[in-house]
């Protein structure tokens, strides 16, 4: 008779409720989920950032001298085609199980779209306009700065748009050396036990993530180009 | 190099290669999950684009799901996958992947088929041809580039994402990946990222042979339409 009165307690764990969203997790581990998402964040803002302080000068220079486009062009087709895994694979001999590895990934990936957009933002830019820069006596540092960038501002941004939210999107593989950001959120819910609630809330955390920063981006951007708002 | 040097030693091992879930078997499996998501995707992806594509419908609909789709993780998409019923597994992961392959091949193949002319396809209709005769003789042929980078596109980022899914208990080429990290084997971690990659790297050049062999018309015409950058990665 005891002995089926705890059996009759006894819940199975495949009977408890298991709700995707649920406010008790949230609150109760909102430290966890926060830090994940600083994580998060701060890897995809270091990743870009990066990826566009290198991504500028090579497209500079990949502009002036044709065979380092052509290598440029055929090189990023062949580190975007690297699944991202395989990416953080090869580096985790060198770099181990830190935040770098995850970084040095996200930062070629990002390097890859930035630098194509960059050339093609700075060979947009039309001819007529260098010339008449030139004859007004702009060397090629201030034509460069004053005239050239600023004209290629709406291509670097959509670059930068595209960048940031597929980084955003990438981070999350991070979880392989255990910075992953959401990515770590959403695989404790997955080894406990499938328990849903964290996996919801990190996986819409990660679209809320990349949908704030294409917003801000693209708000950067009107910002930044007042004479391209008319044309939109 | 010692890294280096394990991951030779490893990769040069029959034993690694031919054993019960070595590398042949990964490789094997992968392949299989891959080929077979990629085909399930193109069958229900292909006729909707078709119709999409020639009747006009679904424009905006096509474009709101390829940006949705680049701002959801595939990652997050197949640990949800794997705590619904669709659960996971290599079927599981099957499915998933389709899914993921369906917005690349939609959208591509809708594009294709919206930018044949609009002046041919209407002196088409005016020689007597029937819609249908339209579709296969006209705009199929025509948007055959434009669907071809679809399925290389959906097939590399099948390839990719497969590897994912031994993070949630799937098979496949990723695994070795995994177990190498969790060990802190770092020769097997190159190893295995090698072949990985290396994997990738062949499905898009054999589907770029292929597009270049199916593209009708003139040899000079059927060199692939200038190699564009992907926007999506796994």
């Amino acid at each position: 008779m005891a002995l089926l009165a705890s059996s009759a307690a006894t819940v199975l764990a495949v009977d408890a409720p298991n709700p995707w969203f649920n406010p008790n997790y949230i609150q109760d581990n909102a430290d966890t989920i926060l830090a994940a998402l600083r994580q998060h964040f701060i890897l995809t803002v270091t990743a870009v950032g990066i990826g566009a302080l290198l991504a500028l000068p090579l497209a500079v220079l990949a502009r002036r001298f044709r065979t380092l486009s052509a290598a440029i062009l055929s090189g990023s087709t062949i580190i975007y085609t690297i699944p991202s895994l395989a990416m953080f694979a090869f580096l985790f001999p060198f770099t181990g199980l830190t935040i770098e590895t995850v970084i040095i990934g996200l930062v070629l990936y990002s390097l890859v779209i930035l630098v194509r957009n960059f050339l093609a933002g700075l060979q947009a830019v039309p001819a007529e306009v260098r010339e008449a820069a030139l004859g007004m006596g702009y060397g090629p540092a201030r034509m460069l700065v004053l005239v050239e960038i600023p004209l290629a501002l709406p291509t670097f941004f959509a670059g930068l748009r595209i960048a940031t939210v597929s980084t955003v999107a990438l981070a999350t593989v991070g979880v392989l050396v255990g910075f992953g950001g959401l990515g770590n959120v959403l695989i404790s819910g997955f080894n406990n036990n499938f328990f849903r609630a964290p996996i919801a809330t990190a996986a819409v955390l990660c679209v809320l993530l990349a949908l704030a920063f294409d917003l801000l981006l693209a708000l950067s951007a009107r910002l930044l180009t007042p004479w391209s708002r008319g044309r939109q | 190099m010692s890294v280096l040097r394990d991951a030779v030693v490893y990769l040069n091992d029959p034993l690694n290669w031919t054993r019960t879930n070595g590398l042949l078997d990964r490789l094997v499996e992968h392949i299989t999950i891959s080929a077979a998501a990629t085909a399930a995707a193109a069958a229900i992806a292909l006729p909707l684009a078709i119709w999409f594509g020639h009747t006009g419908r679904g424009g905006g609909f096509t474009v709101a799901l390829s940006n949705v789709s680049r701002a959801v993780p595939t990652l997050a998409l197949l640990i949800v996958f794997a705590v619904t019923p669709i659960g996971f597994g290599n079927r599981a992961t099957t499915i998933a992947l389709a899914l993921f392959a369906i917005p690349p091949i939609l959208t591509n193949a809708y594009v294709g088929f919206r930018e044949v002319d609009r002046d041919i396809v209407e002196s088409a209709g005016a020689m007597g041809m029937s819609p249908l005769q339209i579709i296969a003789r006209v705009e199929l042929p025509l948007a055959v580039p434009a669907i071809m980078t679809g399925l290389r596109t959906a097939a590399v980022q099948v390839v990719a994402t497969a590897t994912l899914a031994a993070l949630v208990g799937g098979g496949g080429l990723g695994q070795p990946i995994v177990l190498a990290v969790a060990q802190q084997n770092d020769g097997l971690a190159l190893a295995a990222g090698f072949l990985v990659a290396v994997l990738a790297l062949v499905t898009e050049a054999v589907l770029v042979l292929a597009a270049r062999l199916v593209t009708p018309g003139p040899v000079a015409r059927r060199l692939p339409r200038r190699l564009q950058l992907r926007t999506e990665t796994v």
